[in-house]
């Protein structure tokens, strides 16, 4: 089995062995930094060398800790769970810690998700992406009082909310939907996203009050069924299909 | 401008044990939970397999097995009356995190499904048991998920992107903390009567590490500086399937599932080491194993420093449901389709068993008495309680959150209740001024990145899975002048704003200032015991070494050991077997 794998052998092998198979990457790089240049952004270029399998945050640390320490990034776990990265990587949202820069060269460019204000550099102000969490009740309500084991469930009523349970609130699907970039009101895709894993949720009770929130004008309708947060969803989930899960409990399940 | 603020409780860090604390603190007195990232995007998120508690929903099971399995997982260095009480809460904690709404996965009659793990088994190691509960392979994110969500519901106080840099101490007492908020580059003082400290690990120290980059020891460094010791630092859990020369983590759960491990002859070599549980040994003894199979020229890839793990053999279905994650690592990580191919993997850095020493309550304790500190409480991986004692099993640590943030939490609570808020000592963010101009000022000297890289590649080759005296010696000359050169730190970025080359700086100087007793303690440690291996003595020396160690740091910056007891119970050290 071990020669099927030769390609990645071979990269991985190299890499052990000093880096032959380096290449180089050239990252064009939004900037914003109101302490040195006001009110102005501006673009930077950076050539760094890279593995091909290394991932693009890679790459911006090496930026960072080798060419200009100022540039200012949100990271963490740095493989695609805790959501801190969100990017504008060549003008699709992604997580900096899931492309990998094989898949990018010669040349990337980076800039902050659009739709909230820019801080800093690649950091934007998240208190309005988390407003909207909040404001669609993502917490479980039950006031039956709780059994003294674990509440019931079946398999299949568990599996019924399972996709908008891998939701990481890295706001690549909000940030992508052009309704929420031009209209803050919005609550955008995933705080729908939080709701729909409450609503179908055998367990919860409070379905109708979070339908009725999103049946205001900030809410589902909204959508303009783009896509766009389907496919920028680093997690995989059907964030559209979500969405019009939502639409339809509220135009036929009269709640 | 300094910003003060009062309150009673103030909890520092947003991950599983800081959220567990937060919620029952909230409730009851006035609360601030202070986290230098989104609570979010801590690492508790990461966790994928499971959490063990004898529901014995799906086998017969008890509390008092998975105290057994917490013991001799330790290698006996767990306190054991406290892996008592964790293993008894585990059961009620479970059922709490479900009626919060946390979507376990489910048996076919509606329970929380369970499946094996690692050196968890039925009758003191008959067997493996089935005794993980789990929701996929994101347990770990689910938890996160659902305490954040029970903390939204009650509206807890967050400061998010506020770094805690120092501890107040008013005559023996806690008296708050200072924290840099980094939108601002301003400090903020908080007084407040009890602090509690759930700011995770520090396995950034390792070159190949699962940990996140965040995950700088900070709180055990902060504490450190201030007196209070750290225990056991010389134990840190080396995982046996990280991702090839990424050290992502491959759960656990993979080989619950009935995955396993093959050396570069596609021998099951796991057989040879643990003749009865195999595949399912404690972490220690397969990274052992695996650094045995690569050592005598069994390793696989061209280089033969890795072996394969193997689940071509099971269900498709079981690789898609139960482990979704995990096999997209593989894909997207390593360019591997795991389904068909054999996943390259290698031990890598993992969960620091030892840090700040607690008692079951969560309550600092210091010297060979165990003194409690007035206000003063720690809870997850920063803390050491002892119930992971020389080597953790896994899913202890998801269990270790919730139990001991939970108790941390109501023992802060019924503190705040009945004291007086002390004062704060004078200039009470003086040292952290000092701390942070330091570095700021500096216009010439060590870029930081070279000194973090070479302490991780130091510390992977020196302090990692098998360790000897003249390694350990060489890397405190490294360490000595590694901390030498930090003094000379500069860095580029001079604002205010988000200034993260200044907080990875401060960063690196916590992970040196728990590389340092990790490498005293193991240096002095002449045995071998659970994670802590050293090839020039290679037994358990139950006469000498059955006890913890606590290290301190000297006015002078030398390390200082001192050692307590390990408190023992029912179980008898024995020779470990699977």
């Amino acid at each position: 089995m071990a020669t099927d794998l030769g390609d990645v052998l071979d990269s991985s092998d190299q890499r052990q062995a000093g880096g032959s198979d380096k290449v180089s990457l050239t990252l064009k790089i939004r900037r914003f930094n109101p302490e040195l240049r006001g009110d102005e952004s501006w673009w930077d270029e950076f050539t760094v060398e890279a593995e091909p399998n290394d991932r693009l945050l890679d790459a911006l640390h090496t930026v960072k800790w080798y060419h200009d320490g100022t540039l200012a990034l949100r990271r963490s776990c740095a493989h695609a769970i805790c959501g801190s990265d969100a990017l504008m990587v060549n003008g699709q949202n992604r997580l900096a810690c899931k492309v990998l820069v094989r898949e990018i060269v010669p040349k990337v460019t980076v800039e902050p998700i659009r739709g909230l204000p820019v801080l800093k550099d690649l950091i934007v102000d998240m208190e309005p992406f988390f407003a909207g969490y909040r404001s669609v009740l993502p917490y479980l309500i039950n006031d039956e009082g709780d059994p003294d084991r674990e509440r019931l469930q079946s398999p299949e009523d568990r599996h019924r909310f399972d996709d908008t349970t891998k939701c990481i609130l890295c706001a690549c699907c909000t940030t992508s939907c052009p309704i929420f970039w031009g209209d803050e009101e919005y609550v955008g895709p995933a705080a729908i996203v939080q709701a729909h894993r409450f609503i179908y949720d055998s367990r919860d009770q409070a379905a109708k009050e979070r339908l009725q929130i999103l049946s205001d004008k900030t809410g589902v309708f909204r959508c303009r069924t783009t896509f766009n947060c389907t496919e920028a969803c680093p997690r995989g989930i059907e964030v559209t299909k979500a969405i019009q899960d939502v639409k339809r409990s509220i135009l036929f399940d009269r709640f | 401008m300094t910003t003060f603020h009062t309150y009673d409780a103030v909890i520092v860090g947003a991950g599983g044990a800081g959220l567990a604390a937060a919620i029952d603190a909230a409730e009851n007195v006035r609360t601030a939970v202070i986290s230098k990232i989104y609570p979010t995007r801590s690492h508790t998120g990461t966790a994928q397999g499971g959490v063990c508690a004898a529901l014995a929903n799906v086998e017969e099971d008890y509390p008092e097995w998975h105290a057994f399995d917490t013991v001799k997982g330790g290698d006996y260095l767990v306190d054991q009356p406290e892996a008592l009480v964790m293993c008894e809460e585990a059961v009620e904690t479970i059922y709490e995190l479900e009626h919060w709404g946390l979507p376990f996965n489910r048996t076919p009659d509606g329970r929380i499904d369970q499946r094996r793990f690692g050196g968890h088994t039925r009758n003191h190691g008959e067997a493996p048991v089935k005794r993980a509960c789990y929701a996929a392979d994101r347990t770990g994110h689910m938890i996160l998920q659902t305490l954040y969500q029970q903390c939204v519901k009650r509206n807890v106080r967050f400061f998010n992107e506020f770094y805690v840099l120092d501890q107040l101490m008013t005559d023996g007492r806690c008296s708050g903390v200072v924290a840099y908020e980094l939108a601002t580059g301003e400090l903020h003082v908080f007084r407040a009567k009890a602090v509690l400290y759930a700011t995770g690990g520090s396995g950034r120290m390792y070159k190949v590490s699962s940990n996140a980059h965040t995950l700088t020891g900070d709180g055990q460094a902060i504490l450190y500086r201030r007196g209070i010791p750290m225990e056991d630092m010389e134990f840190f859990q080396f995982h046996p399937t990280g991702v090839y020369k990424m050290g992502i983590l491959l759960s656990e759960a993979v080989r619950g599932e009935g995955g396993i491990l093959l050396n570069g002859e596609e021998e099951r070599f796991m057989e040879r080491y643990a003749p009865t549980v195999k595949d399912l040994a404690p972490r220690d003894l397969i990274s052992r194993a695996i650094y045995q199979e690569i050592k005598e020229g069994r390793g696989a890839m061209p280089n033969k420093d890795a072996v394969w793990l193997d689940v071509r053999h099971l269900d498709r279905e079981i690789i898609e449901e139960k482990l979704p994650d995990v096999t997209e690592f593989a894909r997207i990580y390593l360019n591997v389709e795991p389904t068909t191919d054999l996943v390259p993997i290698q031990p890598t850095a993992h969960y620091a068993m030892g840090g700040i020493p607690t008692d079951v309550d969560g309550v600092v304790v210091t010297g060979e008495g165990s003194t409690p500190i007035p206000g003063l409480y720690a809870a997850g991986e920063c803390a050491c309680v002892s119930v992971h004692g020389a080597n953790r099993l896994g899913t202890n640590s998801l269990l270790d959150i919730v139990v001991f943030g939970r108790r941390g939490g109501k023992a802060m609570t019924r503190f705040c209740k009945e004291a007086d808020h002390p004062d704060v000592p004078e200039d009470p963010e003086g040292f952290t001024g000092d701390l942070l101009n330091g570095i700021l000022s500096r216009d010439t000297g060590e870029n930081p990145a070279d000194i973090r890289k070479e302490l991780q590649e130091t510390m992977f080759d020196l302090a990692f899975v098998v360790r000897t005296e003249e390694g350990l010696t060489k890397m405190l000359g490294i360490l000595d002048e590694l901390q030498a050169r930090y003094r000379e730190v500069r860095i580029t970025d001079k604002g205010k704003l988000y200034n993260t080359d200044l907080m990875e700086t401060v960063e690196l100087g916590f992970l040196l200032d728990n590389a340092e007793p990790t490498v005293v303690a193991a240096l002095a440690r002449q045995e071998s015991r659970g994670a802590h291996w050293r090839d020039d003595f290679p037994q358990r020396d139950d006469v000498n070494w059955l006890k913890h160690s606590l290290a301190y740091r000297e006015p002078d910056g030398r390390v200082r050991l001192e050692f307590k007891p390990v408190k023992l119970g029912t179980y008898v050290p024995a020779e470990r077997k699977y």
